[in-house]
């Protein structure tokens, strides 16, 4: 006990004094929430473009409170000239251009961009709609109201700041294993240690108890940006992310060592966890949320550790689900540990 | 006297290269004890067997009559272990250094400040050892094989590296560890250290242990001559010759050699001649007894 915890405060004083520490596993994942949570800041609210050639009565002779909502959804632009308007649909300057002969309003879109181009014509199409009810006279008999699954926050902080964090701990856990290994093998220290009478287990769970709380400090200083420059919101049962941090960092610090054990020199060590994590961050969703992403992406993302992570970290912090929900993830990555670990046992050397 | 350490036909090989050959060393308790050898003797890995971390590939070795290896827990808080390369934690201070080998050791902090006042590195407690010089390293690494007041201590070229001011403090400083009780055991290859500071000597070449005994018996073993040097003109080449108990007598860049087996009759002689200014007696050394044990000269 005694020598856990020596080697626990050693390695924790050793880790903070190293700038290079702070810079990889704090400034750079920061970075990029900085960098995300800037740029897209108000991609959640964008407005649609649209031109309108000559007088579209439709448009013209909306009521006052449908108006507001009308200029809430479009951007809007009056021209005459019909073919420049088509023309710079198509080269994709705005998304779409409507004119109106007689009753029939003409809307030109871009199948290049058929996402705007869904959006656009589906709003237009419900201000079409309500105006034919409107001149019927008679009260609508059926009414949809649309809500977003992701209640009315989905904005991309709230998916952003999850997926960087898990990409932050799963670094920090898997350089935390894989390094240290290796420079006290070529520096003897971890003979050194041999010849002390501290259990192999303390030496590694010591290792263990660091790389958890330096996960904990990455979650606090995450969540704080997060909430305080670019009002994330927390849904009820996000501290289960604790829990689920401690079972990705065991999975992870697994992997560290068996890429410090099959590595002769720090560098290579840490390149091996570069080709690892790197990759795995971009399948897992990390950089680029997987909603939208194809269907084999997903499935791939459920083999990974850090799939498994962020989809319990978006879960239990941002999408509202209950507790439970951390349950799978954190059995999967458990699962890892157990396999990693045992791997990463067998290869263990104490000596080059 | 029970020896603590015991090795019964250690053999280490490397691929084609045995770097440890039928090594059987006994250690009395309480003895200084030095391992002195050129480079890659195989002195280095001899102490890996005997502590433990390496595995013989024959023989076995023993301390306090236990073995060694497979690891043994409850043998290490009884040695102390320096090794040749000073291995610490990183970025930390020599008193937190020194605190984290306590802790390893489960014994009361209050040994922190002994440790650091035995081997003189009071003003350098807050320092970081990545900033230490080479010869404070060698120290703290001395200090922290210490701090748990083991019974044997392991010191793999401890003087390796320092000035020779900072080598005569660090012999009073093992002298002193020795003095109360401890086993040393020493590896070195500077002959004067291991003539000057060890009751026993191993000479090991190639792996193999040569010899062992003190340095004294060693030396005389030789039944080498001793050799007198005067300054020119104390007395003549042809008197110097004629002297009782002189074999030879030659002269050379102002300084006369005698060569004799019997130095008192000599020395009685040449202080009836009133001529003992600027003399100067050496006998053999143990550079010599590896000169006569191996046929080669002695190149540490
Ligand atoms: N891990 C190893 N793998 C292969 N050869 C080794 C290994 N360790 C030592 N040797 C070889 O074994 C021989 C003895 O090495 P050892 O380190 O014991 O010498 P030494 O007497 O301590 O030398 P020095 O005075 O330079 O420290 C050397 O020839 C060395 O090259
Ligand atoms: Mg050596």
């Amino acid at each position: 006990m005694n020598g856990f915890m020596a080697l626990a405060r050693a390695q924790w004083k050793g880790f903070w004094r190293d700038k290079q520490n702070w810079f990889w596993l704090m400034a750079f994942p920061l970075m990029f929430l900085l960098l995300f949570g800037f740029l897209l800041r108000d991609a959640g609210a964008s407005k649609n473009t649209l031109t309108q050639i000559g007088s579209v009565a439709i448009i013209d002779q909306l009521p006052p409170e449908a108006k507001t909502q009308f200029d809430n959804l479009f951007d809007v632009t009056k021209t005459t000239d019909a073919a420049a308007a088509v023309e710079s649909v198509r080269k994709g300057d705005v998304d779409a251009a409507v004119e109106q002969r007689g009753n029939e309003v003409i809307l030109h879109y871009s199948q290049a961009d058929q996402v705007n181009a869904a959006r656009v014509q589906g709003t237009l199409g419900a201000f079409v709609d309500a105006a034919n009810v409107a001149i019927s006279g008679k009260p609508p008999t059926f009414t949809l109201d649309a809500v977003a699954a992701e209640d009315n926050s989905l904005k991309p902080i709230q998916f952003i700041a999850p997926g960087l964090l898990g990409w932050a701990v799963a670094m920090g856990a898997t350089f935390n294993a894989a390094m240290p290994f290796v420079t006290w093998r070529t520096n003897k220290l971890l003979r050194r240690i041999r010849l002390t009478p501290v259990r192999t287990e303390s030496l590694v769970a010591s290792r263990l108890l660091v790389s958890v709380a330096v996960a904990l400090v990455q979650m606090v200083v995450f969540l704080a940006v997060g909430v305080g420059l670019f009002d994330l919101k927390l849904s009820g049962s996000w501290w289960m992310a604790i829990p689920l941090l401690v079972c990705a960092t065991l999975a992870f610090m697994a992997i560290g060592l068996i890429a410090g054990a099959i590595s002769r020199t720090a560098e290579a060590a840490s390149g091996i966890a570069n080709v690892i994590i790197l990759p795995m961050a971009f399948l897992s969703g990390s950089f680029i949320p997987l909603d939208q992403a194809p269907p084999w992406l997903q499935t791939i993302s459920k083999f990974l550790p850090l799939g498994q992570l962020n989809e319990g970290l978006l879960d239990t912090m941002v999408r509202g689900e209950g507790p439970g929900s951390a349950m799978m993830p954190m059995a999967a990555l458990l699962g890892f540990a157990v396999v990693f670990g045992l791997i990463a046992a067998r290869l263990f050397r104490w000596e080059d | 006297m029970t020896n603590v350490i015991e090795t019964r036909g250690l053999v280490k090989r490397y691929g084609d290269l045995t770097a440890v050959d039928h090594v059987d060393i006994a250690v009395p308790q309480g003895t200084f004890f030095g391992l002195l050898g050129p480079n890659g003797a195989g002195k280095t890995t001899t102490l890996e067997l005997i502590e433990g971390i390496r595995e013989p590939d024959e023989g076995e070795a023993l301390i306090f009559g236990e073995k060694v290896w497979p690891r043994n827990r409850a043998l290490l808080p009884r040695i102390g272990v320096q090794l040749q390369a000073s291995a610490f934690f990183e970025r930390l201070t020599v008193a937190e250094q020194l605190r984290c080998f306590a802790e390893l050791y489960a014994v009361p902090l209050t040994r922190i400040d002994r440790m650091i006042e035995l081997v003189g590195l009071e003003d350098k407690r807050t320092v970081r050892t990545e900033d230490l010089s080479g010869g404070q390293k060698q120290r703290l690494s001395i200090a922290c094989s210490l701090i748990h007041d083991p019974e044997i201590v392991f010191l793999d070229e401890p003087t390796a590296a320092l000035d020779p001011q900072a080598r005569r403090n660090l012999w009073d400083v093992l002298r002193a560890i020795n003095a109360e009780g401890r086993t040393v055991v020493l590896t070195t290859h500077y002959m004067d250290e291991a003539e000057i500071l060890c009751d026993q000597i191993a000479i090991i070449d190639r792996g193999k242990i040569l010899t062992t005994d003190t340095p004294r018996n060693l030396i005389t073993g030789l039944g080498a001559a001793y050799r007198i040097l005067l300054s020119e003109g104390a007395v003549s080449e042809e008197e110097a010759n004629r002297l009782p108990g002189v074999e030879s007598a030659s002269l050379d860049n102002g300084t006369l050699a005698l060569t004799t087996h019997e130095p008192s009759p000599v020395l009685t002689a040449l202080a009836e001649r009133d001529a003992l200014h600027g003399l100067q007696v050496t006998s053999a050394t143990l550079e010599d007894v590896f000169l006569t044990l191996t046929g080669r000269e002695y190149r540490a």
